[in-house]
């Protein structure tokens, strides 16, 4: 069994107009040191063994489904869980 | 002429879509479930506004997904008519049937209201009714209709004449070059996010959408008449 966190963010090159009034918000309550916000998706997905590479597969559903490459990154850890 | 109006869960404006096509045109129309795996016997596709599996995870994104998307793009393949509204032009971008994605508004805010386009390219099978650089007035109702694309496709749009439709006057969305609605390269698929099915009759408020659909239809007669 393995825990997979996945982050999917817009890239960097896109405005994201949820960060940038997340940003005004924060700042007009005097949290000036903050220089910008991106909002962004987590998800945690329960994977069971199979003959198949874990990572690969979560790279194949990031790239498929999970994030649109066009406009997100993704990154993600993964982590074997033990089953008691 | 046959119409499919596909429907995935969430879908809110396929009804509009049934009434231009049916009432409106006077040509056949099909309700389609998404898990159907068939469009045989169909000439067009139509896929309709709304909100399909709730927006989860980004719009259209698990729509694209649906079995009846092979079919859809085997029609588009096939040179049909496959027109994608709001929501549609979203499923679209998903599958990549259309290059580049959609971003929340700039404003964040839902915006319903009528906006102006320009027709920028009358050249296509559903334009050829309006003249170039005609301003037609079409509602929209979107709250993710930012359209982006990188640069490079921005520049492939612009010279094979790609960009159908730009927001006139001001930009309700913030979208890249006042993008309303693209057509991909073979000219077969157009998604926009102006709902013309909801101006189809002067009742409705406007009837400049109905231009659009009558010229699927005066395309599809003139290259199915029986020459004589």
């Amino acid at each position: 069994m393995y825990k997979v966190k996945v982050y999917v963010t817009l890239r960097e090159s896109v405005l994201d107009p949820q960060g940038t009034a997340v940003k005004k918000s924060l700042q007009s309550m005097s949290y000036d040191a903050v220089a910008d916000v991106r909002i962004g998706k987590y998800m945690e997905l329960t994977i069971d063994k199979t003959d198949r590479d874990v990572e690969e597969v979560v790279k194949e559903m990031c790239e498929r489904l999970l994030s649109n490459p066009v406009i997100e990154d993704y990154r993600y850890e993964i982590e074997e869980s033990v089953v008691l | 002429m046959r119409f499919a109006v596909i429907v995935f869960p969430g879908s809110n404006c396929d009804v509009d879509m049934y009434h231009a096509a049916k009432d409106e045109l006077g040509e056949e129309a099909e309700y389609v479930w998404h898990d159907e795996t068939s469009l045989d016997g169909f000439d067009a596709v139509l896929l309709p506004g709304g909100f399909s599996f709730g927006d989860y995870l980004r719009t259209g994104a698990i729509a694209r997904f649906s079995p009846i998307m092979n079919e859809i793009v085997k029609a588009a393949e096939a040179g049909k008519p496959v027109l994608g509204v709001c929501n549609g032009f979203q499923v679209l971008l998903e599958a990549g049937l259309l290059p580049g994605a959609m971003r929340r508004n700039e404003s964040l805010k839902f915006i319903c209201r009528p906006v102006n386009l320009t027709v920028k390219n009358n050249e296509t099978i559903f334009t050829s009714l309006y003249k170039q650089d005609e301003v037609i007035q079409i509602p929209i109702a979107h709250g993710e209709g930012n359209y982006y694309c990188d640069d490079e496709t921005l520049a492939v749009l612009k010279d094979n004449k790609q960009i159908v439709f730009t927001y006139e006057g001001t930009n309700p969305n913030g979208s890249i070059e006042n993008i309303a609605g693209i057509i991909n390269k073979q000219g077969n698929v157009l998604g926009m996010m102006p709902h013309p099915e909801r101006a189809v009759d002067p009742l409705l408020g406007g009837a400049d959408g109905l231009k659009l659909f009558k010229s699927i239809v005066k395309q599809w007669r003139e290259s199915h008449a029986v020459k004589a």
